[in-house]
């Protein structure tokens, strides 16, 4: 796999590689039929490993985080600074009695957290998550990891319909009327992108992405059409993995936790770790799509291993989620809805024109003064004709005074 | 054939077989999605990876949910007293055996007409996309226009409904 | 412009996470186990029973009259009557619980028991700390658990204990002034019998009020 000579093995280069390094040694012990087989089982385990604890970390980091934006502590007793909350909260889970409602569809309702744990990881085949670092390196990888991620949507409508509960259904229609309407502009985004670079394979995206112009990264977020795909696709991403404010399908306060509303002890821990790593995946798409993947921001800061760089990025998309989380509250249906239908899509399709006249006009100062004009003028225009005729105000009830 | 084909194949037409076979609607819908993932598994058996992963993203991710959300929204899941099955099944069965004879002998007959190739042609993704915008650009872009007008006419009939209900 | 109110709440929010690790004032919590609010002198919680004296077998002020019982809403009381009387803190014969039991896991707090109460003997408790590791004799508590000084309800409830002591000093005072005056036209009573004819005894002071 490494074709490197043994005079170019810097220490920059053994610590960007080490895992790679660390893989081939392993796999080097075996018979040479059995180490592309191999190869990969090593890959399945180090993310199946890496990102569940990742998650453990995500959600104390979480809660600590929402604490701050409230003034609070969060969670500080378990262990130094309550970092072992995960712990305790994992040996809860566990002991836990697992129940099935009596009316429940008992192999359905056992399938689906399966099913959504297993279609989540798959998405983590494609992603290039340091420099060699991607398990298959796929022609098709973005279209991949979509098809994945829209095999999501069925398991949650399986967990609310087999629970037999009326919010468990409500949360579930909720959850995959959410997913499919902001999967249209949550694929059109990435379009945009596989226009610029060519490929869907996500390590060509990433390549496209880490050239330099001086020291400026060759990054899609620093283009116009970039930056408002990236943009799109948070918004699209937050509504896909059901964070707040798009959280309806699991809205506390309306329909109890939605379709998980029935699942107890592991299954909903199955459920829980479901949604984070759905959130990491997300990111991780984001990050290489966007971002520049495991590209460094300056031409000088190569020196930082590439797989840290791809972890920081996706932790860094991670904190905003949680910012978002603690500042905005949740939409009503019919505002999310109209904002995917009358607002995000057409934006988006404006956005894939405006990308093709970016592909277009080639190399220049004009496109970047046409595509932002373009962008900027029709985003404020939208704006306004939105908000027009809208009142915001003290609210008023019909009914409940 | 390999062994790989024969557990798909077994998968699909089990998943297939109990599309047709279960009582309830929703289990039929979520076997129905069984058979989608063979059949996408198949493909991709065949080193057809945009046509595999496009079977997923388009059968599994949309249409079977559009197949249960149809369910639900038209009528209970339960099983009607009277059964699900029709009482003229024995005809449907004659002529879903009299199809699938003609098709098998179609495809019998193109298979012995055909050159036997040796090697399976590789096409890429870009292949497949430089196809499609290039050569056969006419064709998708009447799909992609019956589609929108198909759209167009959905949302328009939802207006309506909603005209009257006021 | 539009996500101008998104971008302003992301700051708001920002500044809270950055302020709540540079200013403590921020920080509202307090540390339960370690740090506690002072309880506030009307909080109530369960209700105890009330004695005087250093003994509380013989200094509880309950009389088993049972009317708290019969009053209780979810019926959380049991009390056996005795067989026997002793004497009451004005000296009068009156029965005493045998049994008196409070099962707190029915218990609602409502304070029904205390306001009926004739005698002053049932009060509110402010101690919240019960949780136990037995739900049935755990949380069942019987007459010596639930009998507290009436130094320990001054310590509670300052105001309220001052008031109910002026009362049943008062009462007391009352009753002294009525076993004086009884005592005194019983003493005037058996002047005049004496004086008349030979000694008679006296009548048993107080009674039937």
């Amino acid at each position: 796999m490494l074709a490197t000579p043994a005079s170019t093995l810097s220490v920059p280069f053994i610590v960007d590689q080490v895992f790679v390094l660390f893989k081939d040694w392993l796999v080097s012990f075996l018979p040479t039929s059995w180490r592309p087989a191999a190869g990969i089982v090593l890959g399945v385990i180090g993310i199946v490993c890496v990102y569940p604890g990742l998650f453990a970390l995500t959600t104390v980091f979480e809660r600590k985080g929402l604490g701050r934006m409230q003034n609070r502590y969060g969670p500080n007793r378990v262990g130094p600074y309550g970092f072992f909350q995960p712990v305790a909260d994992g040996i809860k889970s566990l002991t836990k009695e697992d129940i099935i409602p009596f009316d429940a569809d008992a192999v359905v309702h056992f399938l689906a957290p399966l099913t959504l744990v297993v279609t989540v990881f798959m998405g983590f085949a494609v992603l290039p998550m340091g420099r060699n670092m991607v398990l298959v390196n796929l022609d098709a990888g973005l279209l991949f990891f979509f098809s994945m991620s829209a095999a999501t949507e069925l398991s949650v409508f399986m967990a609310g319909w087999s629970s037999r509960n009326k919010y468990s259904l409500l949360g579930a229609m909720r959850a995959v009327a959410q997913m499919i309407s902001y999967e249209v502009p949550l694929l059109l985004t990435t379009v945009a992108v596989v226009m610029i670079a060519g490929s869907l394979s996500l390590p060509k995206i990433v390549e496209a992405q880490s050239g330099y112009t001086g020291w400026f990264p060759h990054w899609y977020i620093f283009t116009p059409w970039g930056l408002a795909s990236f943009l799109i696709f948070a918004i699209a991403a937050t509504a896909e993995t059901n964070r707040s404010p798009f959280d309806l399908p699991e809205g506390e306060s309306e329909i109890v936790a939605g379709y998980h509303t029935e699942y107890s002890g592991f299954k909903f821990a199955l459920f829980f770790l479901g949604e984070y790593v759905a959130m990491f995946s997300i990111s991780g798409i984001g990050v290489t799509l966007f971002l520049g993947g495991w590209s460094a921001p300056l031409p000088f800061l190569n020196v930082v291993p590439s797989w840290l760089w791809f972890f920081s990025k996706v932790m860094l998309s991670i904190f905003v989620f949680i910012w978002m989380r603690g500042t905005l509250p949740r939409l009503r249906q019919d505002q999310l809805m109209n904002f995917a239908w009358k607002f995000v899509l057409p934006f988006t399709l404006l956005n894939l024109g405006v990308t093709a006249l970016w592909r277009f006009m080639g190399e220049g100062w004009a496109r970047w003064v046409v595509s932002s004009i373009i962008l900027a003028g029709v985003y404020v225009l939208m704006g306004r004709v939105g908000m027009f005729k809208k009142h915001f105000g003290p609210r008023s009830y019909r009914y409940a005074e | 054939m390999s062994p790989v084909f024969y557990v798909l194949a077994v998968f699909t037409v089990a998943g297939g077989l109990a599309a047709v076979l279960l009582k309830n609607t929703v289990h039929c819908a979520l076997a129905l999605t069984v058979a989608f993932a063979g059949l996408a598994l198949l493909f991709l058996n065949l080193d057809a990876q945009f046509v595999g992963f496009a079977q997923i993203l388009i059968y599994i991710g949309a249409v079977a949910i559009l197949v249960v959300f149809a369910i639900l929204l038209t009528r209970g899941t339960e099983t009607p007293p009277t059964g699900v099955f029709s009482h003229s099944w024995f005809v449907g069965l004659v002529i879903a055996a009299g199809v699938f004879s003609v098709l098998g002998w179609a495809v019998l007959q193109s298979a012995r007409n055909l050159p036997q190739e040796p090697a399976v042609p590789s096409v890429t993704v870009h292949d497949i996309g430089v196809a499609l915008l290039g050569r056969y650009v006419l064709p998708l872009e009447i799909v992609a226009l019956l589609l929108t007008s198909a759209t167009i006419g959905a949302v328009i009939v939802a207006m309506h409904e909603k005209g009257r209900a006021q | 412009m539009l996500g101008e109110g998104i971008l302003k709440g992301m700051a708001e929010t920002a500044k809270n996470f950055a302020g709540s690790f540079v200013s403590v004032d921020r920080l509202t919590t307090v540390e339960y186990p370690e740090q506690r609010i002072p309880t506030f002198e009307n909080a109530r919680v369960f209700p105890f029973l009330v004695y005087d004296g250093p003994d509380w077998a013989a200094g509880l002020r309950c009389v088993a009259c049972q009317i708290c019982e019969k009053e209780c809403p979810p019926k959380c009381i049991y009390i056996e009557k005795s067989q026997g009387k002793k004497p009451d803190f004005v000296g009068k014969p009156q029965f005493y619980p045998t049994r008196f039991d409070i099962d707190i896991s029915v218990c609602m707090s409502c304070q029904i028991c205390v306001e009926v109460c004739p005698f002053e003997a049932i009060k509110m408790d402010t101690e919240f700390e019960l949780a136990t590791d037995n739900r049935f004799g755990g949380l069942l508590l019987d007459r010596q658990q639930l009998a507290k000084s009436n130094e320990y309800y001054h310590q509670i409830h300052p105001t309220e204990a001052t008031e109910v002591d002026a009362r049943l000093d008062a009462e007391k005072e009352a009753a002294a002034a009525k076993a004086k005056a009884a005592a005194q036209a019983a003493a005037a009573k058996a002047g005049e019998a004496a004086k008349a004819a030979s000694a008679k005894p006296a009548p048993p002071t107080g009674g039937e009020d």
